[in-house]
């Protein structure tokens, strides 16, 4: 039982309060008890208690992947998964206990033992390294007036308030009832189910590892579906609502949420799908692998044009609600598109995109306007601004490019998103009330009109936003691969060394900024006609930060990639409410894990992905 | 003030040129039209002055993090606002918890110092953990690297913290020995501000302290002179990046204490990104890097933003002057940027590190 070497529970012990301290973070921002308002499977399991079984499980196959290099057989890795859950339910129960009324002099107790421990701690390990005994005397003094202080002021917070509830505003009572697994009245019980169920998780965890390769795969696959189709369940019947009749659908759904039935079914056909899968796709790949280059062109194509028709058909296939999220993924894959020439081609870290997108906006808003801030009162329609909006989009990225020709990384990261905010400021201020209306906005912007129809509906604005993204897509991809394209490069790498290759730097910069802004100017007016009035509160940093993560998360310099990362970032939000209150908080902390453990994105492009491998400089070495 | 190359145009400093012109000429037109109507009497000038220069104190001390920061890792810092925000909207439940037992008004030094310790500290647990878990990983890559990290820090501190203490503004309570003005002919100073500044400049001065004149100090001199030296001289860097990062974040953490008695709308989640912003441009005004400098550019833009919209703004006639005053700041970063990346004081800021 190599079990016990310190190395590898020590392991095991700070996986498992890795986990404890993600559920009680998530507990503690709200995220656990708005996720569990939205049930997975009808009157059996919400997307809250999903969550609190989710970590001890992927902890516990993560562990005993790692554990499994030590190769000490089954039952340590069984053990190690048990440890995992209980680690996992730790800080919950006692946080639970803290904030039950009959403990709270747990907590008394601990804030007050909490100093001399700490200080004890710290000095004790100072005098194992060898310090005198006078400084680590000094030093556990030192710490324990620090540590002291913060618990005294917790102390009296909490004595004075007199509850956790009023500083933590979101361990209440819907939180401690999704924890303790609906046994609020009992808390014993309900901290037992807890440590149990989350035991038995991580046990589940260490199972799944241990099982053959082709049923887990087959399991997970399974799993995998059953979970998503029933958190989106509410998209998914609105879906099917397009092409199923009712009496079907109702034995499917009870309102949004996956029936117990249908959801043991859909499990069963997509494990035994995965199963197949696991069992032949590998032949099947290498049978397309063996074709000839023609055949496998051939393939492709019917590929492609199959996508084709799907993306024309979409509209029909979701549905007016499911359109409008389209439409709005559509925005933002615009807006990706076009930032990413800046970022990802030439290395440009522009934090002001939503210059363009306001700039844009406006234009259409101010030109096409019916309402008392109308310029021409109908007299341009959507057809003819669009154009101008590009123009104007392109013309604002190129003053603003000007005085920061001369700017690298940062310095430049930070002045366009100073340009930015002034843009927001200027954007609500009363000076420029005449003319954009200030905090109301522009209202009473008319619907597009097409061949004397007027395209109102999501369903028919989606055509438009289609267009502007392959025509985009189009002009990415074959920038990609310019004299230009590859000047952006060449500065993304190392804007001295391309100035030495004889590039004009500044014109080429200039050239990526005005190219970048041209997309957002187009998002723009899109979001302003689909929306039909413009208030300035739309143009925050928030949308530059929308823009940037889904490159980020998608890949940088990958269009496949900024499509799939609107269509996570944006989509996901959109289509499960309960997460649009963390979207920001899911954002940063994608940010910070994606550059930590995957700084090429989800569909990395070749170029950064070789980059990487073969240790050239990747795309965001620009500015060294 | 032209520079002409000899041998070739280079229009990007001609429009630059233009530019710096015609921000000069409103400048100039915009204080002659002010001045020359004499709407804004002497004292209250000075009163704006006085109200500046205690807003820029507060930028100043949140201005130090990113100097520090800046000094030893060369990385900007951008989360450093959230960390000056977690320690100002934790503090309110203490300032509520010791006005509700009265202490506050009987002890108020001791309670407010009781405030800024505790502000200092959880926003100093707040750097070191940001330093441990999403810089530390990141040191050594790409310089844009650790600047998107932060930028998604910063927005994860954001709404974690909207998560634990909720979305609403929550206001400091009234300190009564703060309340009042100093009056000095038809002059009045609110006592407020003075206790701003004063208190800003006690910690100024312990930071300088700090680091001209003790062991510590003097490691991070070192490190931020040059990591490698200072390794081989025994310097266990980790520890020194580490313990800039808390006081950076020790500074951010009183900043929002006296902030919060400062202004009277209180706190919430969002508090920290604007003040971030300008306390950066603080940092860059004085020469970023540079100590002394971020002291002084911090109370130059506040002083600065505070005179800026009545002196400029309104004297060209630009209604509603004082809703322009973030524009002001982010000019000035802009301008600071373009026309003096070394800053007031910096002369070390060379190409390389702009």
């Amino acid at each position: 039982m190599d079990l016990l070497r310190s190395q590898t529970s020590q392991k095991i012990l700070i996986f498992g309060l890795f986990s404890g301290a993600f559920i009680l973070f998530t507990g503690a921002v709200g995220m656990i008890a708005a996720f569990h308002e939205r049930e997975v499977v009808d009157r059996f399991i919400s997307l809250g208690q999903l969550l609190l079984l989710m970590a001890p499980f992927v902890t516990a196959y993560y562990v005993s992947r790692q554990l499994s290099d030590f190769d000490e057989g089954k039952a340590p890795l069984l053990i190690s998964g048990v440890i995992i859950g209980l680690m996992t339910a730790l800080p919950s129960i006692i946080l639970l206990l803290f904030n039950a009324d009959e403990y709270r002099f747990l907590l008394d107790i601990c804030l007050r033992v909490i100093p001399f421990v700490a200080a004890s701690l710290v000095a004790w390990r100072m005098h194992r390294a060898g310090a005198e005994t006078q400084t680590a005397l000094g030093i556990w003094l030192m710490i324990a007036f620090l540590v002291g202080i913060v618990t005294f002021s917790f102390a009296l917070i909490f004595e004075i308030k007199g509850d956790l509830r009023t500083v933590l505003v979101n361990i209440d009572r819907d939180w401690v009832e999704v924890v303790t697994f609906d046994n609020r009245n009992d808390l014993m019980r309900g901290i037992g189910t807890l440590g149990l169920v989350s035991m038995a998780a991580g046990l589940a965890g260490s199972l799944l590892y241990l099982m053959p390769a082709v049923p887990r795969r087959a399991l997970v696959y399974g799993l995998s579906v059953t979970v998503l189709v029933g958190a989106f369940g509410e998209t998914v019947r609105l879906v099917l609502q397009e092409n199923l009749d009712r009496d079907t659908l109702r034995e499917i759904f009870r309102r949004d949420t996956l029936r117990q039935n249908a959801a043991l079914a859909l499990f069963v056909i997509s494990t035994a799908a995965g199963f197949l899968w696991a069992m032949y796709g590998s032949q099947a790949r290498a049978r397309f692998g063996d074709m000839k280059t023609s055949q496998r062109r051939t393939v492709n194509i019917i590929g492609l044009v199959l996508f084709v028709i799907f993306m024309l058909m979409l509209p029909w296939l979701i549905g007016r609600t499911l359109s409008d999220v389209a439409v709005t993924i559509g925005i933002f894959v615009l807006m990706g598109l076009g930032l990413n020439i800046a970022i990802g081609l030439a290395g440009l870290l522009d934090l002001g995109y939503l210059t363009n997108y306001a700039v844009g906006a406006y234009i259409l808003a101010v030109l096409t306007s019916i309402g008392p801030l109308g310029l021409f009162k109908g007299t341009f329609t959507f057809w003819m601004v669009i154009p101008l909006a590009l123009l104007a989009a392109m013309f604002a990225g190129f003053i603003f490019a000007v005085p920061v020709l001369r700017m690298r990384g940062d310095y430049l990261a930070i002045a366009t998103l100073g340009f930015g905010e002034i843009i927001g400021k200027l954007a609500i201020s009363d000076w420029l009330k005449p003319l954009i209306g200030g905090a109301q906005g522009v209202q009473a912007i008319p619907k597009p009109i097409f061949l004397g129809a007027e395209l109102k509906n999501p369903e028919q604005l989606y055509y438009i936003v289609l267009v502007a993204s392959l025509v985009t897509l189009f002009v990415s991809i074959r920038l990609n691969n310019s004299r230009t394209g590859r000047q952006w490069m060449a500065i993304r790498e190392d804007e001295d060394v391309a100035t030495a290759m004889g590039i004009d730097t500044a014109r080429a910069k200039l050239l990526a900024f005005t190219l970048s802004a041209a997309t957002g100017g187009v998002a723009g007016a899109i979001f302003a006609a689909k929306v039909g009035t413009v208030f300035p509160n739309s143009f925050t940093v928030f949308i530059s930060i929308n823009v940037l993560s889904l490159i980020i998360v998608g890949g940088i310099a990958s269009n496949p990639g900024i499509v799939v990362g609107a269509i996570v970032l944006i989509g996901m939000p959109e289509l499960l409410r309960e997460f649009s209150d963390f979207r920001f908080l899911m954002y940063g902390a994608l940010l910070i894990l994606m550059m930590i453990k995957r700084p090429q994105g989800l569909i990395p492009s070749k170029i950064v992905t070789h980059e990487i491998r073969t240790g050239v400089k990747p795309a965001l070495a620009a500015a060294e | 003030m032209f520079k002409w190359k000899t041998d070739e145009f280079s229009w990007v400093d001609f429009t630059i040129d233009i530019l710096r012109i015609l921000i000069v000429l409103g400048v100039v037109v915009g204080a002659w039209n002010t001045l020359s109507s004499g709407r804004i009497s002497f004292a209250q000038w000075v009163n704006l002055f006085a109200a500046g220069l205690s807003q820029g104190s507060i930028y100043a001390l949140i201005a130090l993090g990113y100097t520090l920061v800046y000094g030893i890792l060369l990385m900007i810092n951008f989360a450093h606002g959230e960390v000056f925000m977690a320690g100002a909207f934790s503090t309110v439940f203490l300032a509520e918890a010791l006005n509700r037992t009265g202490f506050l008004n009987e002890q108020p030094l001791l309670a407010i110092l009781l405030m800024i310790m505790f502000a200092g500290l959880v926003s100093m647990t707040v750097a070191i953990l940001l330093e441990r878990v999403a810089y530390r990983p990141l040191r050594g890559s790409p310089r844009l690297v650790p600047l998107i990290t932060a930028i998604g820090a910063s927005f994860f501190l954001q709404y974690t913290f909207r998560g634990l203490y909720g979305s609403g503004f929550k206001a400091y309570p009234q300190v009564r020995i703060l309340q009042g003005a100093i009056s000095i002919g038809d002059i009045n100073i609110p006592v407020v501000q003075v206790f701003v500044f004063g208190s800003a400049l006690v910690l100024m001065l312990g930071l300088y302290w700090l680091v001209e004149r003790t062991r510590v100090g003097k490691a991070m001199r070192a490190v931020s002179e040059n990591k490698e030296v200072a390794r081989l001289m025994g310097i266990d860097i980790d520890w020194v990046i580490m313990f800039t990062f808390g006081v950076g974040g020790f500074l951010a953490g009183s900043a929002g204490v006296i902030n919060g008695m400062f202004r009277p709308q209180g706190v919430n989640f969002f508090m920290g990104f604007i003040p971030g912003i300008k306390a950066f441009t603080a940092a860059v005004l004085g020469g970023i890097g540079n100590i002394p400098g971020a002291m002084l550019g911090g109370l130059f833009l506040g002083v600065i933003e505070a005179i800026g919209p009545n002196l400029v703004l309104a004297g060209l006639g630009i209604p509603g002057a004082n809703q322009l005053k973030d524009v002001i700041a982010f000019t000035m970063l802009v301008l600071v940027l373009i026309f003096r990346p070394q800053g007031i004081l910096g002369e070390r800021l060379s190409e390389q590190k702009a």
